[in-house]
């Protein structure tokens, strides 16, 4: 409807790319260009992501002792329902899609920007405004609900800023939905010439079923929201059970959001390991469709599983049989792509560059976080360890051992293509490890902690748990520095890196193949056309080995 | 786990004045072994599969590191390995499923014998009431070799009852009875924890259980002031709230006669049936039109703000004392 077509694009000179095409402050804040868009979301979710990790700094320093003694028990609570907001719905879900995927996913699939350009600036917009009334209720006094705002805390008990907060969550809602209303049209209706269904680089699939959540899951999202205000502000009865509500119906309702939200942010991360294990290695994704049919089984099967997170919140102990067996299933497409993953690794030609390194850091963490999942779905001992730090320590290895270490993978990987600079590759590789040997002893002593019966959300704590708390937070300050340092060397690289090439990993993907580096403003000098599936490595090998390729172990 | 709980085991062991710093809740229940022993497999399972994939990508990683002049194989799938690494880990999950559903199971059915002993939450402090009478904050006394039952509600926002040595955890929800039950093994003095967020006193909501020998319990309960039973309370109750002017044994009363109805199906003038249990009986002491018995005329009125929570324990301790066998219910 809105996309440009040809006969508007004006006329570049050879060098002009879309960071050069303009240089005016209009002309960022009323970019309708993809990239230019997906450079606006970089911008805000890093900024999301230090404050947020901020309010983790200060969570750490407090829990470093037993005794509530940094901050008293009410801003503690604060602090940590902020950080969850803020890194949950300001960071996680708008990340990998806002960012790589609008950059990415219209250059993928050759088209020259998403279907709906005005759309796509507007769902920034929605994000910032979103994200502002939130920072507003945040500086204006907090709010200490949890995440999850449970009722009838939320909506009748808690003195915060809940109202305010939760407008704030509802207006970035709306974001969501756009951007994944987007990337649907986009992808059915954009596609290059040649670009089949099955020759989608995976990236694309996993935007795709994570799109699709989006859509289905974030208006649930706002409906409790909204219920949620009704009961604060106008006292309608529907959570608390003093005007005849149902608190256990709040959370039905949260979740039926918020476990696939779980997948909203986890989803695109899998999609940029995918490119970066088979860029590393030379090597086609073994079990393409399987890897790529696996997302779509967690997009469904997530639906299902949302009771999980009410073993003991009072449903029926039948709800709970079937959402546990149904949980165990969801496990299973993710288990399917890390063996993929690592077969793909098999007899191919593996660099270990720094994007690579945080593939095994993802590979590693994504697993333990993955396999202790199957500690929560567990009836018999999630009544242990549900509301436990071990539940921390779970989430926070999918969440950051996998969301954010593909992120940061995914950034390495095309920060060349964004922005034509090298970064420093030897700083690349010590951070990677830095943060993976800091999140490993922020986060594994609470897997213990957890199983030793320590509650999440506390305050202070008995000093039996003492020592694992302060390995934790000894953790946390090498984490810190782990991400401070491709903070400062990605922006010492945008003026002192050495200009990259076209295609400095000799990767596949119109986005290195086809896409000058940086892109243009309509990303191609000419539509290309797509003779070749995704990762077709072996086209460039010499004619005997080639002959090989379509061979079955 | 991981070599790394070999790493964190020795930075405890290490670690000054770490005499009192366990790596593993104490186990004082007939259900903490199962707990255990359930945990303990899926560790080895997590074990096995977090080394199989370190392994697999570290060893590919080297083996097939980029060399000069080697060019990758190419390699489309495999239709026997994806089986194989569907159906697998799919077995696997399903003996962890039925497993985890049985020890479920066995925490969610209460024994008949069990003594009940109610509680209730608020922010932020913990009410426990004995069959006997006496009450108790934030602390617990059980015998061990005893079940016990906890019936459980909240006066205000969600809590939830939590005793890691017991491994035996229940959200404590306002506006419906919830319940737990545990049978102590190990005499001892056990941490008790709020585990569901409910505000700024969360971590303080905390107290201790003390698991005593039968005899010890005795001696405590006979130490403590006894005050009325529950069903004491709620006999007297009964009748200065006037319940008994309608609900009687007489012919043309206007309510229900409330003996022997406990635990029975009671018919609905709406049709249907209801079990005659706590959460009914809740339900109309505050909004008695929503389930009228058949027969009967919907002319009772609402008590709602009448009623404590634990005058509404009281009650029910008593309704349900109306139906019990002979002394089954008195006992000590």
């Amino acid at each position: 409807m809105t996309a440009p077509s040809a006969s508007t694009a004006p006329s570049f000179a050879p060098r002009d790319n879309y960071l050069t095409a303009d240089y005016s402050w209009r002309s960022w804040l009323l970019t309708v260009d993809h990239k230019r868009i997906g450079i606006l979301y970089l911008l805000s979710v890093t900024g999301f992501f230090f404050l947020g990790g901020l309010f983790a700094v200060l969570l750490r320093l407090e829990l470093a002792t037993p005794q509530g003694d940094l901050v008293q028990a009410e801003t503690y609570n604060k602090l940590f329902t902020m950080h969850g907001l803020v890194m949950i719905f300001f960071f996680l879900v708008p990340s990998i899609p806002g960012v790589l995927g609008n950059f990415f996913v219209p250059i993928m699939i050759g088209a020259k920007d998403m279907a709906f350009p005005r759309l796509n600036l507007l769902s920034w917009y929605v994000y910032m405004i979103g994200g502002l009334v939130s920072f507003l209720a945040i500086i204006t006094g907090g709010v200490d609900t949890g995440w999850t705002f449970y009722a009838p805390y939320s909506s009748t008990y808690a003195n915060s800023n809940v109202a305010l907060t939760a407008v704030g969550v509802f207006i970035t809602g709306f974001s969501s939905i756009l951007t994944g209303l987007n990337i649907i049209v986009t992808v059915h209706k954009m596609r290059a010439p040649g670009m089949t269904w099955f020759r989608m680089p995976l990236f694309v699939w996993a935007h795709y079923a994570t799109s699709v959540i989006m859509v289905l899951g974030t208006p649930v999202l706002a409906i409790t929201i909204l219920l949620l205000a009704l009961e604060r502000l106008f006292h309608i009865g529907i959570f608390d059970p003093k005007l005849g509500g149902d608190p256990v119906l709040f959370q039905h309702l949260f979740w039926f959001y918020s476990h696939p939200a779980v997948y909203i942010m986890i989803l695109p991360a899998m999609g940029v390991i995918s490119e970066l294990v088979a860029a590393f290695s030379r090597k086609r994704i073994f079990g393409y469709s399987f890897v790529a049919f696996s997302s779509l089984a967690i997009a469904v099967l997530g639906f299902l599983v949302w009771g999980h997170h009410m073993f003991l919140s009072g449903q029926s102990v039948y709800a709970g049989v079937v959402f546990s067996v149904l949980s165990f299933l969801v496990a299973i497409p993710s288990a399917v792509k890390v063996f993929n993953w690592s077969a793909t690794l098999y007899k191919g030609s593996v660099q270990l560059s720094t994007p690579m390194m945080y593939v095994i850091g993802f590979l590693g963490l994504f697993t333990i976080g993955g396999l202790t999942g199957l500690f929560l779905a567990c009836l018999g001992l999630d009544v242990h360890v549900h509301d436990t730090y071990f539940v921390v320590a779970h989430f926070h290895y999918i969440m950051v051992g996998g969301a954010v270490m593909a992120f940061l993978g995914g950034i390495h990987y095309w920060w060349p293509k964004m922005f034509g600079k090298m970064y420093p590759e030897g700083l690349g590789k010590v951070s990677a490890v830095v943060i993976f040997i800091g999140f490993n002893l922020t986060f594994f002593p609470q897997f213990l902690l957890g199983y030793l019966g320590m509650p999440r959300r506390y305050h202070a704590y008995p000093e039996e748990f003492g020592v694992l708390n302060v390995l934790s937070s000894a953790g946390a300050s090498i984490l810190g520095i782990g991400y401070l340092l491709p903070m400062a060397y990605l922006l010492w690289s945008l003026r002192y890196g050495a200009e990259a090439e076209q295609n400095p990993w000799g990767a596949k993907g119109l986005e290195w193949e086809k896409a000058p580096t940086p892109p243009p403003t309509f990303n191609f000098d000419a539509t290309p056309v797509v003779t070749q599936e995704a990762y077709a490595y072996a086209d460039d090998l010499p004619p005997e080995e080639s002959r090989t390729q379509a061979r079955l172990v | 786990m991981s070599p790394l709980s070999g790493f964190f085991a020795l930075a405890v062991q290490t670690y000054p004045g770490s005499g009192n710093a366990p790596l593993f809740p104490p186990s004082a229940s007939t259900i903490s072994g199962e707990v255990d022993a359930l945990y303990w497999f899926l560790i080895g399972v997590s074990v096995f599969f977090s080394a199989l994939i370190c392994a697999l990508v570290i060893g590919f990683s080297v083996r097939f590191r980029r060399r000069p002049g080697v060019h990758a194989t190419p390699i489309e799938g495999s239709m026997a390995l994806e089986l194989l690494w569907t159906v697998v880990p799919l077995g696997i999950a399903m003996v962890i499923f039925i497993w985890g559903a049985k020890v479920y199971f066995r925490t969610v059915k209460v024994p008949s014998n069990a003594m009940q002993i109610d509680i209730t939450g608020k922010q932020w402090m913990w009410k426990a009431q004995h069959p006997t009478g006496q009450r108790e904050i934030n602390d617990l006394h059980v015998p061990v070799g005893v079940p016990i039952k906890l019936r459980m509600i909240s006066e205000d926002v969600i809590h939830s009852y939590f005793i890691p040595a017991f491994r035996i955890k229940r959200d404590v929800v306002p506006g419906r009875y919830s319940s737990a039950w545990f049978e102590a093994t190990e005499p001892g003095e056990y941490h008790l924890f709020c585990a569901e967020y409910c505000g700024t006193k969360h971590s303080q909501m905390i107290g201790r259980v003390y698991a005593l020998d039968p005899v010890e319990y005795q001696r405590w309960l006979s130490g403590t002031v006894a005050g009325e039973t529950p069903k004491q309370a709620g006999e007297k109750l009964f009748a200065s709230l006037r319940c008994d002017t309608c609900h009687n044994a007489q012919s043309g009363a206007r309510g229900p006669d409330l003996a022997g109805l406990w635990g029975s199906e009671v018919e609905l003038r709406s049709g249907g049936s209801v079990r005659f249990d706590a959460d009914y009986v809740r339900e109309s002491i505050l909004n008695p039109a929503a389930k009228i018995v058949k027969g009967y005329e919907p002319l009772m009125p609402s008590y709602s703000g009448q009623v404590s929570e634990e005058q509404m324990l009281a009650l029910i301790a008593y309704l349900e004392s109306l139906s019990a066998p002979q002394g089954a219910k008195d006992r000590p």
